[in-house]
């Protein structure tokens, strides 16, 4: 699969010497800020959506604000080293990621693994808690870029077989969290390669053909009832949330009154009566749109939705900047998964959309999935600074 | 930005079509992302205020304080009605019944806990209707369900701290009505009934501050003072978490304690007087059926009622938690002489000859002189029928004093005669006077005294426009069976049915008629007159007055639970006896000598009448199918009245043999003329008590008779 030969390695080494310095310049600095904003509001929402709720000093309770700071500090170290390192010689450890997260996603299936909101996808080790799906979203974006990016017997674009190998590569991480069951990383997966291919320029018979086949998957996973009953009832639920306000429809019914009674300016950072009565479950991780919507009102929830939008829009316009396919489909792949995760996520959060457990990047609390959002955005810079006026 | 671009061969499918599908991607995010800010929006400035009520509605939990209900008191302070604590067990309707079980499990561990019969808690669930029996749930769904009361505080508290074990089941502290006297006055005082959903429905004060476990008074005193007795309900609004776990206090109005009730009556007397007619109603038994009784004791200057028996009685306290069906019928049933009816102030009955103060009024008002002798007769002829006296004697020519003293009837059964001729007889030109009744009326009888007690009854004055209206009302059945007779009577009886026609025809073809008998039997308080012992023991308290009919009163203040004297209940002068004074003296002289020389000398015979002198008056009135009932009507001390006393013995015989000794010895009680208990006077020197007792800024009362 690697392709890369030792003139071209040596050639990439030598370059990164010469314009490490001129790299950091060229980093996406917008990109960068509006991820450092997320991270820094995320931070407040995280701390004020774990106050123990009896009105005691917000700095008396900081136990996860403090995790979750060591999680940004450790994401971004990861984050600012591999943005230093060439996409390229990345390139030959996308194999070794995909495989290792194939392992991890396996290990979670044995008694390692611990059940955590009904879904077998984590491993804890020594009271350190690891979730194997969300490094596999980033395995499955290095590996199908490899495959899609640079395509076998000299063709410029990828034909039947490359597509092949994708789903295959698709279809092993796809199945293993399916065992779990994590219905939100299953879809985050497929729109992952959906995003990647339909931007390939691999054959339309093969693009339409798949989007369609995603979309009859959907369906049938919703008509054949293979969703855990509790998911078709979020869904039944999502036509009319206050059929069953305190049954399914709880979560999605006490969202809408935490993010309606924020009100335009909000209640105020640590004052939302709805986040600290826990009327939404899980505020610091899937629900965290919540707290910004009821503390921070309309102005600061609309600067969540804001900084997301310029974050896909910078991430589009780096993949648009690249000559090479290997970096533009990483970026594809990275602004799909986002996208599709913001999307769902704040749309739960607003009620258009079926209660799916997938967290906020950059805001959500959450270890793996804060290092595997800052590992990607890592990657994106890392072709921004280099990919761009290059070759 | 502008980017220095290598040259790449813009023919090549990949690129070309990638960069056209980045832009597309982009447009794509912007307008995704502008349907969640336009969601965003939605949501937190039109939307706003109704999810704040929603987040209001969630996380802010109303607890309603219940009030403590006041007291009702006696005029000395002693209670009549007060409060205790215990623990009931109560269950949420719509929790239990929502279960996938019905409730089933939980019932079944409830009834180990409380060793009671799960049948019986089931029963207890139920909502009381037309179909259901007794014990049921007369309040509404909405409130605690009472599912045992007076637990052990031991079992409470396993309840309590085991709430999961128990859902929908709560154990609290409730404040429940005491009754020291058992069943004295239990009609007057009333009882405490769930609040229905209809009551919720139709009283404001009720729903807004409706705790869940709320009574309302259903009778008596408890009904017609129950918002000043109920207090305010305070109100805690807490904030709760998601699993309603407290987290702050957000407001706190503590509740305001109901009044205090000081009522007229004496505790004393009210025990004299319930003891008295017990007794006195038992003696006229075997011979007498005596199946109930009234007597009242009020306080002539006032109104005030000081003591007000009504047999058979019961104890209030049997409605506390579920009456069960057993009970309720018992109360209901003919049988049981239906105890919950205060014949005091709900029965009606023919008032026979103490009505003569009221004829004799009116026939001195239009032209009687009080100087004048009248012929008493052993029986008079008048308009073609025989009228006799009660014993059957004469008492030749005899003055209208002695007509009173004798209760010579053949003296009124003239006057009521004459009065109807002068009237027009059978025919009246014009407006007819109906002088009887008018007097009557402005004794205050026919219509309601206007007492602080609910279902008061107007007894009945007939005369000429009420015969016409029964007659409109009934003629049409009575024309009928004058028609077609009454078949199913003749079977067995022919000769009664062809008279029931006979008289059926009759009413059918002149019922309008007032006739001369009619007003004849009147005049000695028969035939169709009803009055109410309430309402006679008035007028012959405005006899003793000088003529002033109050309204009567059973409570005299209203107390705040610290004390504070909030409102005293003036008496209310309802009129004016429209007669001379002197005629109230004349009569007042002939009522003082009844029971020295006449009908009641009997039982006064050892009254020590130079010390109080009791003037009053028998009653012996005779009615359809039924025994002889017996009054005694009376006030004293002659010279300076302070209590009029009533007493009325159903089937009981002639009131100079029953009822005027049971009104000796509340007389002999009120003034410690009898012997043992009785030797002290029941109040002191013989009075109505002055002053209210008192209520300590902390509570505890002060009664006045240390």
């Amino acid at each position: 699969m690697t392709v890369h030969s030792p003139r071209a390695r040596g050639i990439d080494l030598g370059r990164t010497a010469v314009t490490a310095a001129g790299a950091a310049r060229r980093l996406d600095w917008v990109l960068l800020l509006a991820v450092i904003a997320l991270c820094a509001i995320g931070s407040l929402l995280v701390w004020s959506a774990t106050q123990p709720g009896d009105g005691g000093n917000p700095l008396d309770a900081t136990e996860h604000l403090r995790k979750h700071l060591i999680h940004l500090v450790v994401g971004w170290a990861v984050c600012l080293t591999v943005a230093s390192v060439d996409y390229r010689s990345l390139r030959a450890y996308a194999p070794i990621v995909y495989v290792v997260t194939l392992v991890a996603l396996i290990l979670v299936l044995t008694p390692l693994g611990a059940v955590i909101n009904g879904s077998r996808g984590w491993i804890v080790v020594g009271g350190f808690q690891f979730q194997p799906s969300e490094l596999a979203k980033v395995g499955l974006i290095l590996v199908l870029a490899t495959l899609l990016g640079e395509p076998r017997d000299g063709e410029v674009r990828p034909m039947t077989r490359d597509v092949l190998f994708c789903l295959l590569a698709l279809a092993l991480p796809l199945a293993l969290v399916m065992l779990q069951p994590d219905l939100g990383t299953t879809l985050v997966l497929g729109v992952i390669f959906l995003g990647m291919l339909t931007l390939s320029g691999a054959p339309v018979f093969w693009v339409v053909g798949m989007l369609l086949v995603g979309v009859a998957a959907g369906f049938c996973v919703w008509w054949f009832d293979m969703l855990e009953p509790y998911q078709l009832d979020r869904i039944a639920t999502l036509v009319d949330p206050s059929a069953d306000p305190q049954g399914a429809g709880y979560n999605a019914n006490q969202a809408l009154i935490a993010v309606g009674s924020g009100g335009f300016d909000g209640t105020g950072l640590f004052h939302g009566e709805q986040t600290h009565g826990r009327f939404v479950p899980e505020q610091h991780t899937d629900f965290i749109f919540t707290v910004a919507g009821e503390e921070l009102g309309f102005v600061g929830a609309g600067l969540v939705i804001g900084l997301f939008t310029v974050i896909l829009w910078r991430i589009l316009r780096i993949a648009r900047g690249c000559d090479q396919p290997y970096p533009r489909l990483l970026c594809v792949g990275v602004a799909s998964w986002f996208g599709f995760q913001t999307f769902i996520n704040i749309g739960m959060g607003l009620g258009i959309v079926p209660v799916t457990g997938l967290p906020l990047p950059f805001v959500s609390y959450g270890g793996t999935a804060l290092l595997a959002n800052l590992l990607a955005l890592g990657l994106v810079l890392g072709v921004n600074s280099r990919d761009r006026g290059f070759e | 930005m502008t980017v220095h671009r290598p040259p790449t061969d813009p023919t090549l499918p990949g690129p070309r079509m990638g960069r056209a599908g980045l832009v597309i991607a982009q447009v794509l995010v912007v307008a995704l992302f502008a349907v969640l800010g336009a969601r965003l929006w939605y949501l937190q400035v039109p939307m706003a205020d109704h999810y704040r009520d929603l987040a209001v509605a969630n996380h802010h939990q109303r607890l309603v304080v219940p009030a403590t209900r006041g007291q009702i008191l006696d005029a000395a302070g002693r209670p009549l009605v007060s409060n205790r604590t215990e623990l009931v067990v109560s269950a949420d309707y719509h929790e239990i019944m929502g279960m996938k079980d019905g409730g089933e499990k939980v019932l079944t561990d409830l009834s180990e806990t409380l060793d009671v019969p799960v049948e019986e808690l089931r029963q207890r669930m139920r909502l009381c209707g037309p179909e259901v029996e007794r014990p049921c749930w007369p309040g509404s769904p909405y409130q605690p369900v009472t599912l045992a009361e007076d637990i052990d505080p031991a079992i409470a508290l396993q309840i309590m701290e085991s709430s999961d074990d128990y859902p929908g089941i709560t154990a609290q502290a409730h404040a429940v009505r005491e009754y020291p006297n058992g069943a004295e006055a239990g009609q007057i005082l009333g009882y405490l009934q769930p609040v229905t959903q209809e009551e919720l429905e139709a009283r404001e004060e009720l729903r807004t501050q409706f705790t869940g476990i709320d009574q309302v008074g259903r009778d008596g005193l408890e009904a017609i003072y129950d918002s000043e007795l109920r207090g305010t309900a305070g109100e805690r609004t807490f904030g709760v978490n998601n699993h309603g776990e407290v987290m702050d206090v957000i407001a706190d109005r503590p509740p305001r304690a109901g009044m205090h009730i000081i009522t007229h009556l004496d505790t004393r007397v009210q025990k004299i007087a319930e003891e008295a007619l017990a007794s006195g109603m038992k003696a006229a038994r075997p011979r007498y059926k005596a199946d109930s009784g009234a007597a009242i004791v009020l306080d002539v200057r006032t109104g005030g009622i000081v003591a007000m028996a009504s047999l058979p009685t019961y104890d209030p306290a049997i409605w506390q938690g579920g009456i069960d069906q057993e009970t309720f019928d018992e109360l209901l049933s003919a049988e049981a002489g239906e105890p919950l009816l205060s014949r005091a102030v709900q029965g009606q009955y023919p008032p026979g000859s103490t009505f003569k103060v009221s004829s004799l009024s009116a026939a001195v008002e239009n032209g009687y002189s009080l100087r004048s002798t009248y012929a008493c007769p052993g029986s008079v002829n008048l308009a073609g029928q025989n009228y006799a006296n009660y014993a059957g004697g004469g008492h030749g020519t005899i003055s209208l004093h002695k007509a009173i003293v004798v209760s010579c009837n053949t003296v009124f059964y003239n006057f009521g005669y004459q009065l109807w001729v002068k009237d027009g007889g059978l025919e009246p030109e014009g407006e007819p006077k109906e002088a009887m009744s008018e007097m009557a009326r402005g004794y205050g009888f026919g219509a309601p005294t206007g007492i602080d007690l609910p279902y008061e009854t107007g007894g009945r004055i007939p005369d000429r426009e009420w015969k016409r209206t029964f007659w409109e009302e009934t003629r049409e059945n009575n024309c009928r069976r004058g028609e077609e007779g009454y078949p199913e009577v003749a079977k067995t009886n022919p000769s009664h049915a062809s008279y029931l026609k006979r008289l059926a025809y009759e009413q059918c073809v002149e019922g309008f008629q007032w006739r001369a008998g009619e007003a004849v039997n009147f005049s000695i308080g028969q035939g169709d007159v009803l009055v109410s012992p309430l309402q006679l023991v008035r007028a012959y308290s405005a006899i003793a007055n000088g003529g002033t009919l109050y309204e009567p009163r059973v409570a005299r203040a209203l107390v705040s639970a610290d004390g504070e004297v909030v409102q005293e209940i003036e008496p209310v002068v309802a009129g004016k006896v429209p007669v001379k004074d002197e005629t109230i003296r004349y009569l007042q002289d002939a009522l003082e000598e009844v029971t020295k020389s006449g009908t009641g000398r009997g039982a006064f015979a050892d009254f020590p009448q130079d010390k109080v002198s009791i003037a009053g008056k028998t009653g012996s009135a005779d009615a359809q199918n039924r025994q002889v009932s017996s009054w005694f009507v009376s006030y004293a001390p002659a010279d300076d009245p302070q209590f009029a006393v009533v007493v009325f013995v159903s089937q009981g015989g002639t009131g100079g043999t029953t009822s005027a000794p049971i009104a000796r010895k509340i007389y002999d009680g009120i003034y410690g003329f009898g012997e043992g208990d009785a030797a002290e006077p029941a109040l002191p020197d013989g009075r109505p008590r002055a002053e209210l007792p008192t209520v300590r800024p902390d509570g505890s009362i002060d009664p006045l008779d240390r």
